[in-house]
């Protein structure tokens, strides 16, 4: 059984169909990426996993539960931590009390210091940086408080919106490596993203995402060798 | 989890005690009708309804411009329910001594002030909370004005005594303890506001300390990223508007001690901006700064700046401009620089502790 299952998910804003019945399925333990142009509709379908936008048909299943009509709270509770585009830090809080945030719903207080040490030996920057303020830190450097501070959730399953979006390539690398630390440390990773190459490269599977609709499926090295997916993402001619 | 410094907060446990003994002391040797115990009294009222405005404005990112209705609701329940039943013909002269025969202690009428501006809050915070920004502060404006026109209603006289005031009710003045022939043996006149603020400011103060605090800053950083890690916007929100309004309501209940009187006509926009402007000055998000700013701006409107009123000499020499009301001018002129030149405030976001704290970039070095 799947982690996460999506079937004919239906999504629309102001009349305007953004997602026209979409299904994919997410393993355990693997990253899986949408990939797509602007307004693919690629960010709505985390939004609405997350709880955030409602489904007008169509059902989400995690772990065989059917959490389509949670809120977003008890959606976290489930274990589906989201990184929202942009990174979205608390700028004016410290990176300690980011990380808390995180652990807002938590109520095992011990667990919870752990935790944290547990991030901070997984991004020992952000432990250097414990007492600064959010809105200091680099775009990388809140990257990775961003994961830090959905990690500190216990999420079963982390959700990444765009995560290189505004970065430096050199960044990108480094973000894609902590996508790669999370794989390890057995995190399943649902990945959005607009930079096709590194994503297909980074995932086990994908789909790409094409005006609401699903157009094509595959692991990563399947859709990295498809003329189709070269021309339109990878920006390759075929001669 | 890293070891807290103990010092910095140790030092400000100080300082607090070494001002409270202060006070205590100024008012046993100080006639008492020097113009100090005025701006020290006004100023703590201030102070506990600048934090609680800040508690929404500066910490929660709820810009409310409620204050002065949240405060009239307190100082009117604070008053109806503490004027002594033997008094209550005379105040309430035009309604048949008034519908409540019963007074309860003052303490207790606190409470009941704060209570009554929280289920206020709680009532009106359920439509309004949904809007944003210049919205809800428009909103919240429009709250207070309907509320004093409420107060004022003849309809209501039995009860709030319409728009006649409110007196005779027990004020700071009757907390000084007397011996038997009337003489004051004691003052705590300008103790007991210290006191009662200084609770109520702790109890803010371990508020947005506790996890609630951090989240209602998250919420004020970034709503979408709050819902995200599953924090209750509207229960949040509504939380934070209740407890700001309860303190609020306090604070009311503590200005109708000062003033002896209560009017509703008093409670306007102006006392809302005017405690806006504390904020302000004080630090958006600092609650020292807005403590510090309370005194100051008070100082300054009821104390030092008086002179400004009235014709000075020097010599033969009569000095321009100074006549009723340049005071204000004057002060208009210093809130101008103080908002051009010290943008962030007094304190920024800076609390007591963090002045004694080694600054983090020198001790990462």
């Amino acid at each position: 059984m799947s982690l996460l299952k999506v079937t004919d998910l239906v999504v629309s804003y102001g009349g305007i169909e953004a997602l026209k019945g979409i299904s994919f399925e997410v393993e355990q333990g693997q990253i899986v990426t949408l990939i797509g142009a602007n307004g693919a509709g690629k960010s709505t379908t985390l939004r609405t996993i997350s709880g955030l936008v409602r489904a007008q048909e169509g059902r989400v299943y995690f772990e065989g539960r059917d959490i389509t009509d949670y809120g977003t709270q008890k959606i976290v509770e489930t274990g589906i931590a989201m990184v929202p585009e942009g990174r979205r830090v608390f700028p004016n809080l410290t990176v300690l009390e980011n990380l808390r945030i995180g652990a807002y719903l938590r109520k095992d207080k011990e667990v919870i210091e752990q935790d944290i040490e547990y991030i901070y030996d997984l991004f020992p920057r952000l432990k250097e940086r414990s007492w600064q303020l959010a809105g200091t830190l680099s775009g990388g450097e809140q990257q990775m408080l961003a994961v830090g501070r959905a990690m500190m959730t216990r999420p079963k399953m982390i959700m990444m919106d765009e995560p290189s979006l505004g970065l430096a390539p050199l960044v990108v690398k480094d973000i894609f490596r902590i996508i790669q630390t999370l794989k390890e440390t057995g995190m399943t990773v649902l990945l959005i993203e607009q930079n096709a190459n590194a994503a297909l490269h980074a995932c086990d599977y994908a789909y790409v995402l094409e005006t609401g609709r699903i157009t094509m499926a595959g692991t990563g090295e399947e859709l990295l060798s498809s003329s189709a997916i070269q021309e339109a993402y990878l920006g390759k001619t075929s001669k | 989890m890293m070891k807290k410094e103990k010092k910095p907060a140790l030092i400000t446990w100080i300082i607090v005690a070494v001002i409270y003994a202060a006070v205590f002391v100024a008012e046993q040797v100080l006639p008492p009708t020097s113009m100090l115990f005025t701006v020290l009294k006004k100023g703590a009222t201030y102070a506990l309804v600048a934090v609680s405005m800040n508690l929404l404005n500066g910490f929660t990112g709820i810009f409310s411009l409620g204050q002065a209705g949240f405060m009239m609701i307190g100082a009117y329940v604070y008053g109806i329910f503490t004027i002594p039943v033997e008094s209550r013909p005379v105040v309430y002269q035009y309604y048949d001594g008034g519908l409540i025969q019963f007074t309860v202690p003052v303490v207790v009428a606190l409470v009941l002030a704060g209570l009554a501006a929280a289920f206020f809050a709680f009532l009106i915070g359920l439509p309004v909370l949904r809007l944003k920004s210049d919205y809800l502060a428009i909103a919240t404006l429009g709250f207070a004005e309907i509320m004093r026109v409420l107060i004022q209603w003849n309809n209501m006289g039995p009860l709030t005594n319409g728009s006649n005031m409110l007196r005779l009710y027990p004020s700071f003045n009757d907390f000084n303890i007397k011996d038997a022939s009337g003489n004051v043996t004691v003052y705590l006149s300008t103790l007991v506001p210290f006191l009662i603020a200084g609770v109520c400011i702790g109890l803010i103060v371990l508020l947005l300390n506790s996890g609630y605090g951090r989240a209602l800053k998250s919420i004020r950083d970034d709503e979408i990223a709050a819902e995200a890690m599953g924090i209750n916007l509207a229960h949040h929100k509504r939380l934070a508007f209740c407890i700001s309004s309860f303190f609020a309501g306090v604070g009311g209940a503590m200005l109708a001690m000062y003033q002896t009187t209560v009017q509703a006509k008093f409670f306007t926009t102006a006392m809302t901006y005017e405690i806006l402007l504390i904020v302000v000055i004080g630090g958006v998000g600092s609650v020292t700064g807005s403590v510090l700013s309370s005194f100051l701006f008070v100082a300054a409107s009821e104390w030092w700046l008086r002179f400004l009123d009235e014709k000075q000499m020097i010599g033969n020499f009569e000095v321009p401009l100074l006549r009723n009301g340049f005071r204000l001018v004057v002060f208009s002129i210093i809130i101008m620089v103080v908002v051009l030149f010290f943008r962030k405030g007094i304190m920024g976001t800076k609390e007591l502790p963090d002045l004694f704290r080694r600054k983090r970039k020198e001790a990462a070095k």
